[in-house]
């Protein structure tokens, strides 16, 4: 798999970086000690008994956090283009991404077309602007879904154990050992027509076990906490501690993680329209432009180069804003 | 510790049964007759497509064909094609080629991965640190087949270094791919070992190793490093299976004959009992892998046994 990008990052792994990333972050807070001086003239405030808006939230610190971060700011500022471009991509291109002209094939970039022409003599500018937008579908949809599943199954997995852990925990593991890209083209092989939702469809059966995982852990380890123990003193129910008290806190690296996984998941989906597997012509995407591209990487590398730049770049953008969630999110470091 | 290996074993059991049934679902659902798709153009009498029906149990419902397919694999039996070759033998054929490229990507993945991340563990914050922690995000970011392509233009063809395509050139076709097929777990054990070293340096047994005025590379190679390499040599164990199973896109770019390209070719030809033949490989060596590790861990690590 290791191949393909792994949709199932290996758990420990992620938990590794994750302490690690803390425990720096808690370095260079100790070392500026910028944050804790807020916090101390936010309590202070409060202590005052003057009304203060400053509210200590996990979502609301973490945003403070995040709003000073510049890496993040950046990645934060592209994806938004990113996500214009897939909106409305007429705003960047007044072109049609299908309007081909064969005198002008693998034209060269100019100033007049920067991205030059495909092979179909197609303005390679306005088909990697349009591209843009089955890739971010996919990635936010399958993320989207899994994330549901997760919360779902995860929840009762870790809350009501027993049973139901070893019965999700067992259908989790059946679905982990397939392999990721094998599977991927088996699966894609049996549908007769591929089009967004059945790459998609594919890719949500097959990325689920981790973001579930992630859960159930956060589940389990909230289920100790004495502010549950305290709720259920109080009489209240299963329904209610779970989303009231579990949840909010529980979901976090679901998040941090659900948030990288959409860009691996868009490169998924790029690999298997790559290998023939996923999107079909005439879509436009990514995948299949590079697919297209790879037979005349000497002849015309711009071909390559350009989908594989604004691919490169979008995932980028989810995994720097995954980790600097997963930083801003950490409440040990408030 | 027999306890343990008995209870991994018995979890093995339910997922591989679980895993294989799925493929072998999916498989049969893959649209077409393959019957049909044997004979091409030319009509073939009823009889000789009921023979054929038979023969390869088209005919069975779903379960009692992965019934028979499960009792043939306990004997090593892995089904045959449609033109009648032996599953197994043509296993035998392309495994080597696929096992020569993941064992090249664990080599590099191996030596490179350690060596970036002790560099970067030892020295946190240096330069070197910074380096690999951006150089790997990179990495990651990038999808694989652009990585493949861009070590195709670049090693291979402005410099030349690397042949770009095929296996003719005999070990020096395999590092090329080796090195693209590797990348992506390379920075996953730069960062684990970095991650590990980092930890354990603080630790309190680091201290006193230091207090007691042990020289640093003492303190360094025998106290930190043994531990931190626990949780990146299991990390290598599973990989080594992964990689087997998803070269796939590897050896598509590099046209390199192995299980991966195999599976493309069944598919288009219809032979089924390939496909599910390679991915039950991939499942089994997933599963073998997995388990060799949580034992191995079980082993190094006392901890993990005695929870």
């Amino acid at each position: 798999m290791p191949d393909d990008e792994p949709l199932h990052g290996p758990d420990t792994l992620v938990e590794d970086e994750d302490e690690e990333a803390r425990l720096e972050d808690a370095m260079a807070r100790g070392a500026t000690g910028g944050l804790q001086v807020e916090s101390a003239t936010a309590t202070a405030a409060a202590a005052e008994g003057g009304v203060s808006d400053y509210q200590a939230s996990l979502w609301g610190d973490a945003w403070r956090q995040l709003r000073k971060n510049p890496l993040f700011l950046a990645a934060a500022v592209l994806l938004i283009l990113f996500t214009v471009m897939a909106v409305a991509p007429g705003l960047f291109t007044s072109r049609d991404p299908q309007a081909a002209d064969l005198s002008r094939s693998v034209e060269t970039p100019s100033s007049s077309h920067w991205f030059g022409f495909d092979i179909q003599g197609r303005d390679y500018y306005t088909r990697v602007i349009y591209g843009t937008r089955v890739s971010l579908i996919i990635g936010l949809l399958v993320v989207g879904v899994d994330i549901v599943i997760a919360i779902i199954l995860g929840s009762i997995a870790g809350y009501f154990g027993r049973f139901w852990d070893g019965f999700i925990g067992r259908m989790a593991d059946i679905w982990f050992a397939l392999p990721t890209t094998l599977a991927g083209i088996v699966f894609l092989s049996v549908m007769g027509e591929r089009g967004l939702l059945q790459v998609s469809f594919v890719l949500i059966f097959l990325a689920w076990p981790t973001l579930m995982r992630l859960m159930r852990s956060s589940v389990l380890a909230g289920k100790e906490s004495d502010y549950v123990l305290a709720a259920r003193a109080l009489g209240a129910s299963n329904w209610r501690i779970l989303r009231v008290h579990i949840l909010p806190n529980g979901i976090a690296p679901v998040i941090v993680y659900g948030t990288i996984s959409v860009g691996i998941i868009i490169s998924a989906e790029a690999a298997l329209s790559f290998l023939g597997v996923g999107l079909q012509l005439p879509a436009v995407s990514w995948g299949l432009m590079i697919s297209g591209a790879q037979f005349r990487i000497l002849q015309s590398p711009h071909l390559l180069l350009f989908p594989a730049l604004f691919l490169s770049t979008l995932v980028l953008c989810f995994i720097i804003i995954g980790d600097a969630l997963r930083d801003a999110l950490d409440p040990r470091l408030r | 510790m027999g306890r343990f290996i008995a209870r991994r074993l018995l979890q093995a059991i339910p997922v591989f049964f679980g895993a294989t049934f799925i493929v072998f679902t999916m498989v049969y659902a893959i649209p077409g007759d393959p019957i049909r798709a044997l004979n091409g153009e030319r009509p073939i009498s009823e009889s000789a497509q009921r023979a054929l029906r038979e023969r390869y149990n088209l005919d069975d419902p779903l379960v009692i064909q992965y019934a028979k397919y499960i009792g043939g694999l306990a004997q090593g039996d892995l089904g045959e094609t449609f033109r009648g070759q032996p599953v197994s033998d043509i296993l035998k054929q392309k495994f080597p080629v696929t096992a020569r490229l993941a064992l090249g990507a664990f080599i590099f993945e191996a030596i490179l991965g350690l060596m970036a991340g002790i560099l970067a563990g030892l020295r946190r914050g240096s330069f070197m640190d910074n380096l690999v922690l951006v150089s790997t995000t990179v990495v990651v970011a990038i999808p694989v087949f652009v990585l493949g392509f861009l070590a195709q233009l670049v090693l291979g063809v402005e410099l030349g270094w690397f042949p770009i395509a095929g296996l003719q050139q005999g070990w020096i076709s395999y590092v090329l791919p080796s090195m693209v097929l590797g990348s992506l777990s390379l920075v996953y054990i730069a960062r684990l070992t970095r991650t590990s070293l980092v930890e354990n340096l603080r630790s309190d047994y680091v201290r006193t190793a230091e207090a007691k005025g042990l020289p640093r590379r003492r303190v360094v190679g025998r106290h930190a490093l043994r531990n931190s390499l626990i949780p990146v040599v299991t990390f290598l164990g599973v990989d080594l299976g992964t990689l087997m199973a998803g070269a796939i896109i590897t050896e598509g770019i590099f046209n390199i004959p192995g299980i991966g390209r195999e599976v493309f070719l069944a598919i288009q030809g219809q032979e089924f009992a390939v496909v599910v033949g390679i991915v039950t490989a991939g499942i089994l060596i997933f599963i073998a892998m997995n388990m060799i590790v949580d034992i191995l861990y079980a082993v190094l690590d006392p901890r993990i046994r005695l929870a």
